[in-house]
C-alpha cells in the first residue's frame, strides 16, 4: 500500500512528475551517449592496435655515419629466422622519400621487401604485385590522396636520385599489418631499392608476428642473447605496453566525458530532490494522517523513496532509450561506422547508465524522506 | 473499575519566543474500561493536546501517561506507533482521510500496516456497512463524499484493528446537527460493545451522549 500511495501521488501530479523525470532522461542520456561514444572509440582503435599488439620489431642499434649505413646483416636475420621458428618473419628496407605526381608533391615511406613476402601479409585492389626491378606498389591512401591509378608514372627521389617509375598495383589500406605501414607508402621489391639507395644486405627491420603473445618474452630474450652479446648490434621492441598505455588514455578520455555527462545528471538529481521536497511539504497533512493511526516513520520514508524511484526508473528506462538514439548519431557522426552501436558493451553502458540515474534518483529521495518520517504527528496533523 | 487511561500531573508546555505555553498544567485523570468521557471547555484550553497525549502522539512535558497499564514514557517511538495503530483508534473533526485512497482502501489501510498484506478477510466492507456507508460509495475517494459519509468511514477506519480505545476530536464539528446525532448513536453503539471513548466537544447537547463530564479550563481540570 506504501507503494500504491507513492505511485498515485506521481499520477495525481503528473505534470510535475513528468517534468522531474526529464531531467533525469536528459541526464542518463547525456552519460550513456559519452559512454558509449568512448566505448566506440576504444573499440575502433584497439581494432587497429591489436594488429601490432604481436608483432616484434627489431631496429640496428648503432646509427648510420656518413656512408656507412647501418642495418641488419643476413647472417643476424638468419639466426632471428632460427629463433622466430614458425612465427612469419619479415625484413625490408625502409626509408623516407619525396614523391612528385604532376604538380604535386610531398614525402611518403618507401620500402623495399622481397615481393614474395608480399602476398601472405597485404590485399591488392588493381593491379598486380611487383616481380624483378620494374616498377612500384602505392597504398591506397597514397594512391586517393595523388590521384594515382595503376599503370600511371610517379617520380621518386630528389636531385641525381629522382626516378620516374610507373605503379604496378595499389595494396588495399590495412592500418598496420606484418609490422609494414602501406597505406601512405610506396613499395618496390628489393633489389629496385637496393639500386636505388644502394646499402644491400643492410636492412632497416626486421618484423616478427607473434602467433601466440606468450611467445613474445621468450623471443625477444633469445634474440638478445644471441646477437647483442659482446655488444648491442640490434634494438628489439613490441607494442604491448605502449598499446596498453593508449588503451588507458582512451578510457581515461572517456570517463572525463563520462564526468561531463554526469554533471547533467546531478542537476536532474537537484530537481528531483526540489519536487521530493515540494511533494513532502504538500503533503504534511498526510503524512500526519498516516502517523496518527499507527505507520511507522520506517514506512513514511519508504512511500518518499518509492516515489523518487519510480520517478528516477521511468526517467532512466526512457533516457536507456534514448541513449541508443543519442549514441547512434554520435558515432554516426564522428566515426561514420554504426556497427560500433551493435556491441556488447553498448548494452552494458545502457544498463550501467540505468542503474546509475535510478540509484541517483533514490540517493535524491533520501534526505526528502528522512524529513518527512522526522515530522512531528502533532505539528503534521494541525497542518492545514 | 478497572483502569484504562491514567494521567499523572501531566504537563505539555510549548517554549514560544513571547514564553512558554503551558496547554496542560499538571493533569490527573483516570478513565475506566468502557467509560464515555466528554472533554469540555472553551476555544484554547487544551483539549486537543490532552487528547493527543492519550493518544500517544505527543509525550508529556512532564508527569506520567500510563495506557492500560503501561507507563508511555517507557516506550519507544516504534512501540507507540504499534500502540496507536492497534489500541487506539481516532476520529478527527475534519475526519483526515487519506486522499489518495479510495474509501475502501482507507479503511483497509490499517489493516495492511497491522497484517503487512492487502485484505481478503472482507473486513473493510463490513465495517462500512456497519457504519452506513452503502456499496456504491466505498470506490469512491474521500473529495468524492459528503461530510458525513467521510466522518463514516473515518470511524470504520478507527475500527479497523478492533481498538480497546477510541478517540474523537470533535467529530460532530463539521456536520449538520442531524448527521451529528447520527454519528454520536454510532458512537453510543460502540460505546455498549466495551471500547472506552474519549470525546472533545464544546456541544452541550454532544456531551449529553457521554456518561461522564470533564471540563478543563487554561490546562487545569475544573
Ligand atoms: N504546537 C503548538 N505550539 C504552540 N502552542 C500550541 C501548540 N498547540 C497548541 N498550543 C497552544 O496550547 C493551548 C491549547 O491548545 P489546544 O489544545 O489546541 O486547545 P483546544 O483544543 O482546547 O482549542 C493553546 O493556547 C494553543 O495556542
Ligand atoms: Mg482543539
Amino acid at each position: 500500500m506504501t507503494f500504491e500511495l507513492a505511485q498515485r501521488n506521481v499520477r495525481l501530479h503528473l505534470f510535475r512528475s513528468i517534468l522531474a523525470a526529464i531531467g533525469i532522461i536528459i541526464g542518463v542520456v547525456a552519460i550513456t551517449s559519452m559512454g558509449l561514444l568512448g566505448g566506440a572509440l576504444e573499440q575502433s582503435v584497439s581494432d587497429e592496435l591489436m594488429n601490432m599488439g604481436n608483432t616484434i620489431i627489431i631496429t640496428p642499434a648503432g646509427p648510420s655515419v656518413g656512408d656507412e649505413k647501418a642495418g641488419i646483416d643476413e647472417r643476424d636475420i638468419r639466426q632471428i629466422k632460427l629463433i622466430a621458428g614458425r612465427n612469419p618473419t619479415i625484413a625490408f628496407y625502409n626509408t623516407y622519400d619525396q614523391v612528385k605526381v604532376g604538380d604535386s608533391q610531398g614525402y611518403s615511406s618507401v620500402y623495399g621487401v622481397d615481393p614474395g613476402e608480399l602476398p601472405p601479409i597485404t590485399t591488392l585492389i588493381s593491379g598486380r604485385y611487383i616481380s624483378g626491378t620494374e616498377g612500384v606498389m602505392i597504398g591506397q591512401t597514397l594512391a586517393r590522396n595523388y590521384g594515382i591509378r595503376e599503370g600511371n608514372f610517379i617520380t621518386v627521389g630528389i636531385g641525381a636520385r629522382e626516378q620516374r617509375i610507373r605503379v604496378v598495383g595499389i595494396l588495399e589500406d590495412t592500418g598496420f599489418s606484418g609490422g609494414i605501414q602501406t597505406d601512405n607508402a610506396i613499395i618496390g621489391s628489393e633489389r629496385w631499392y637496393e639500386a636505388t639507395y644502394s646499402g644491400r644486405g643492410k636492412y632497416d627491420q626486421v618484423v616478427i608476428t607473434v602467433h601466440n603473445l606468450d611467445d613474445i618474452d621468450g623471443i625477444k630474450d633469445a634474440i638478445d642473447a644471441r646477437l647483442n652479446r659482446r655488444e648491442d648490434v640490434v634494438n628489439i621492441m613490441d607494442f604491448r605496453s605502449l598499446i596498453s598505455s593508449i588503451q588507458e588514455a582512451i578510457g581515461q578520455i572517456s570517463l572525463f566525458v563520462m564526468a561531463i555527462g554526469g554533471i547533467s545528471l546531478l542537476v536532474a538529481a537537484v530537481s528531483i530532490l526540489n519536487v521530493m521536497l515540494i511533494s513532502v511539504n504538500e503533503r504534511i497533512k498526510e503524512i500526519g494522517i498516516l502517523r496518527s493511526i499507527g505507520t511507522q516513520k520506517a514506512d513514511i520514508s519508504k512511500m518518499f523513496l518509492y516515489e523518487a524511484a519510480i520517478l528516477g526508473l521511468i526517467g532512466s528506462v526512457c533516457g536507456g532509450l534514448l541513449s541508443l538514439v543519442g549514441g547512434g548519431l554520435l558515432i554516426m557522426l564522428i566515426m561514420q561506422d554504426i556497427s560500433y552501436l551493435l556491441t556488447m558493451h553498448t548494452v552494458i553502458t545502457v544498463i550501467y547508465g540505468m542503474i546509475i540515474g535510478t540509484v541517483i534518483c533514490i540517493a535524491a529521495g533520501v534526505y526528502p524522506a528522512h524529513r518527512a518520517a522526522q515530522l512531528n504527528p502533532i505539528d503534521a496533523l494541525s497542518n492545514d | 473499575m478497572e483502569i484504562c487511561i491514567r494521567l499523572e500531573d501531566v504537563k505539555r508546555i510549548y517554549p514560544m519566543e513571547a514564553g512558554d505555553v503551558y496547554a496542560l498544567n499538571g493533569v490527573t485523570l483516570d478513565i475506566g474500561v468502557g467509560e464515555f468521557v466528554a472533554i469540555m471547555g472553551a476555544s484554547g484550553s487544551g483539549k486537543t493536546t490532552l487528547l493527543n497525549q492519550i493518544g500517544c502522539l505527543d509525550q508529556p512535558t512532564s508527569g506520567n501517561l500510563y495506557i492500560e497499564g503501561k507507563n508511555t514514557r517507557e516506550l519507544s517511538d516504534y512501540e507507540l506507533t504499534n500502540l496507536r495503530r492497534d489500541a487506539i483508534g481516532f476520529i478527527f473533526q475534519k475526519f483526515n482521510l487519506i486522499p489518495l485512497l479510495t474509501a475502501f482502501e482507507n479503511v483497509e489501510y490499517p489493516l495492511i500496516l497491522k497484517t503487512g498484506a492487502r485484505d481478503t478477510t472482507g473486513r473493510p466492507a463490513d465495517l462500512l456497512r456497519l457504519v452506513g456507508l452503502d456499496g456504491g460509495h466505498m470506490k469512491h475517494t474521500p473529495n468524492q463524499l459528503s461530510g458525513g459519509q467521510q466522518q463514516r468511514v473515518a470511524i470504520a477506519r478507527a475500527l479497523a484493528n478492533d481498538p480497546r480505545i477510541i478517540l474523537c476530536d470533535e467529530p460532530t464539528g463539521n456536520l449538520d446537527s442531524k448527521t451529528g446525532n447520527q454519528i454520536m448513536d454510532l458512537l453510543t453503539d460502540l460505546n455498549r460493545q466495551g471500547k472506552t471513548i474519549v470525546m472533545v466537544t464544546h456541544s452541550d447537547e454532544i456531551a449529553t451522549y457521554a456518561d461522564r463530564l470533564i471540563t478543563i479550563r487554561d490546562g487545569v481540570i475544573q
